[in-house]
């Protein structure tokens, strides 16, 4: 017991002097990412460590935050001094050009394929057997069908949720903003929980086992019946879904202060590598690059996607008319 | 000292309750009573902290090691000191000089810094949190100028000790004015009518009349600015191993699937609550016992 605590003390000292050092001689950078790429950048920032060492020689250590992506988008506009952000969709990056000028207005048009270097879509996760028999968007409007889903208000991916059962409904014969409404306020009538981040959600739907389905990430839902175990959960993936881009940007105003420009841009360029895009696809995102994304293509089920721009003229737009307060999403969860 | 002794109090005062029968109840009442007390310590004292533990060592004790001294884990810890070592003496000192000032002198606007002094208890964290982010973040009152000289106050290891001297601001001073009221002010009177000069009278007078209740607040301070999640997260900003506290550090680990090693850190915190009781529960004792000779 003396020994393991005498270890403890050590360590902690050693810990200590080593966190000095490392700040002194290498480069930090901060990249402030949003809930479900905590297990992606984690393995991606080795990968990025040992390139960057291979071509440079410095040694860059890449520190993480992570939480729901408004949240985050705020606390950066809010002086988080972080070199790049990796948000789960467009419009929370923009909020750093908005309300903070951090950015520049063109910020998607930097970086290739609007700056989005994978991609993903929403899908349902059951338990096991999939006891009522959920299939589709359709199947959770149905009366008795508990739905797990972040706030729409606070978490990014809840957002793309609320949009997938959207562009869904409007899809359908028939469809017309009028009956996607309805069929939104239905669906939402079936939510119990409305937690403020993907993690969170995840955490009432799997621990504390509320709820028949939840809406998730398709990499989250994956990576939820791998760690949580296979024989607890079925994923399964609607006729259709929304294609989801979360985008990434260098923090322009920090990485001049910082001086880090340089090695900023280079961490998000090698995501588009095919070693940054393997480990994407690994991790259960959607590669952007043919070659990688055929790899994994096995691992996915089919969908038909639909985009943010093309059903509701980008996220701006989807913005302003469905989460603004009195919007959409405000009109249809009034009690 | 009477929150501190009330216990001891509580428990002389049972017996005597229970040996007059006009005021003794049927058994199966006391009894029933007896039984709801304990089964909700069981529920939902008892049984929590065992399954901290429990968890805890789930997977052996090489993983539970391994939790604490990874290296996140232990930045989070040294945050968590370093946040407390310097909340509690800062604390320490304005609860003294607080309770001083009010047990001892007539000023105006006395009323309004007692109420004061609670305002870190009525109000929720979040908004202590939030408090910081308005007045030192980057779109915040002295944001602009923050930056420009390049000094960072949220986000990173000032805003959290601020936080932490927020919350953790009321228990000295509360702790002491009471006590320091009760005993009046005749002993000081008397020792400056014998020539005592302020520092000696404070020093041999006042200190050993509220050692044990200073002793108490300083206890109740420490747990608090170790435990304090809510002001803290606001303005964390959650850079690991930078800038998280040990309960920030649970609810990462937790919320990333690493459930041993979440509880394992958790069970540090539950242990330093349990040395934080003892500790309480001595000094509680103490000073009965210097009661009861004086």
């Amino acid at each position: 017991m003396r020994h393991t605590l005498r270890n403890i003390a050590a360590s902690l000292l050693l810990g200590s002097t080593l966190a000095t050092s490392a700040i002194a001689a290498d480069i930090t950078l901060l990249n402030v990412s949003y809930d479900p790429t905590r297990e992606l950048y984690q393995e991606y920032n080795a990968a990025f460590a040992k390139h960057w060492k291979a071509k440079t020689g410095d040694t860059v250590t890449v520190k993480q935050s992570h939480g729901g992506s408004g949240k985050q988008a705020r606390a950066v506009i809010d002086g988080l001094e972080a070199d790049v952000v990796t948000l789960a969709l467009a419009y929370d990056v923009a909020a750093l050009h908005e309300k903070g000028k951090l950015i520049p207005a063109d910020w998607q048009k930097r970086l290739k394929h609007n700056a989005s270097p994978y991609t993903s879509t929403i899908v349902f996760l059951v338990r096991k057997g999939n006891p009522k028999g959920i299939k589709d968007w359709n199947d959770l409007t149905k009366p008795g069908v508990e739905v797990v889903t972040p706030n729409p208000k606070t978490s990014g991916g809840a957002r793309w949720n609320y949009l997938a059962a959207w562009g869904y409904a409007l899809k359908q014969p028939g469809g017309s903003d009028a009956t996607a409404k309805e069929f939104v306020r239905k669906l939402f009538a079936n939510v119990k929980v409305l937690d403020s981040g993907a993690r969170g959600s995840l955490t009432t739907f799997a621990e504390r086992g509320i709820g028949d389905v939840f809406i998730s990430w398709e990499n989250e839902a994956y990576l939820a019946v791998k760690e949580l175990g296979p024989e607890k959960f079925d994923l399964v993936t609607p006729s259709m879904s929304i294609l989801a881009e979360p985008p990434v940007s260098v923090v322009d105003k920090v990485v001049d202060k910082r001086g880090t420009r340089a090695v900023a841009t280079a961490y998000l360029e090698y995501l588009y590598s095919p070693e940054g895009q393997d480990i994407a696809g690994k991790h259960y995102y959607r590669p952007i690059d043919p070659t990688v994304a055929a790899k994994y293509s096995g691992q996915y089920a089919k969908v038909s996607l639909f985009s943010i721009d093309d059903v509701f003229g980008g996220w701006d737009k989807a913005q302003k008319a469905h989460f603004s307060d009195g919007g959409v999403f405000d009109q249809i969860t009034v009690r | 000292m009477a929150a501190v002794t009330s216990l001891h109090a509580a428990v002389d005062h049972a017996a005597r309750f229970e040996t007059r029968s006009a005021t003794r109840e049927p058994t199966w009442i006391k009894w029933t009573i007896v039984g709801v007390s304990l089964t909700f310590f069981t529920l939902f004292l008892l049984m929590p902290l065992i399954a901290v533990f429990v968890e805890a060592f789930r997977k052996g004790w090489d993983t539970y090691l391994a939790a604490l001294i990874e290296p996140d884990a232990l930045s989070a810890i040294q945050l968590t000191l370093i946040a407390a070592a310097i909340a509690v003496p800062l604390n320490l000192s304005f609860g003294v000089a607080a309770a001083w000032a009010i047990t001892k002198f007539e000023f105006p606007g006395k009323q309004v810094l007692i109420t004061l002094i609670d305002l870190p208890f009525s109000v929720s964290p979040v908004v202590a949190g939030l408090i910081y982010v308005l007045v030192f973040g980057a779109q915040g009152w002295f944001g602009s100028s923050l930056a420009d000289n390049d000094i960072k106050i949220i986000f990173a290891v000032p805003g959290i000790v601020l936080a932490t001297v927020f919350v953790t601001f009321p228990f000295v001073a509360r702790e002491l004015i009471p006590l320091m009221q009760a005993q009046g002010k005749e002993e000081e009177e008397a020792a400056v009518v014998l020539g005592a000069s302020g520092w000696q009278t404070f020093w041999h007078v006042t200190l050993p009349n509220i050692k044990w209740g200073l002793l108490y607040g300083v206890i109740l301070c420490n747990a608090r600015a170790m435990g304090e999640f809510g002001a803290v997260s606001v303005v964390s900003g959650h850079i690991r191993g930078l800038t998280n506290t040990m309960p920030l550090h649970v609810e990462i680990l937790y919320n990333e699937y690493q459930f041993a090693a979440a509880f394992a850190v958790a069970s540090v915190l539950a242990l330093l609550a349990l040395v934080t009781l003892c500790i309480k529960t001595w000094i509680e004792h103490q000073a009965a016992k210097t009661k009861e000779e004086s």
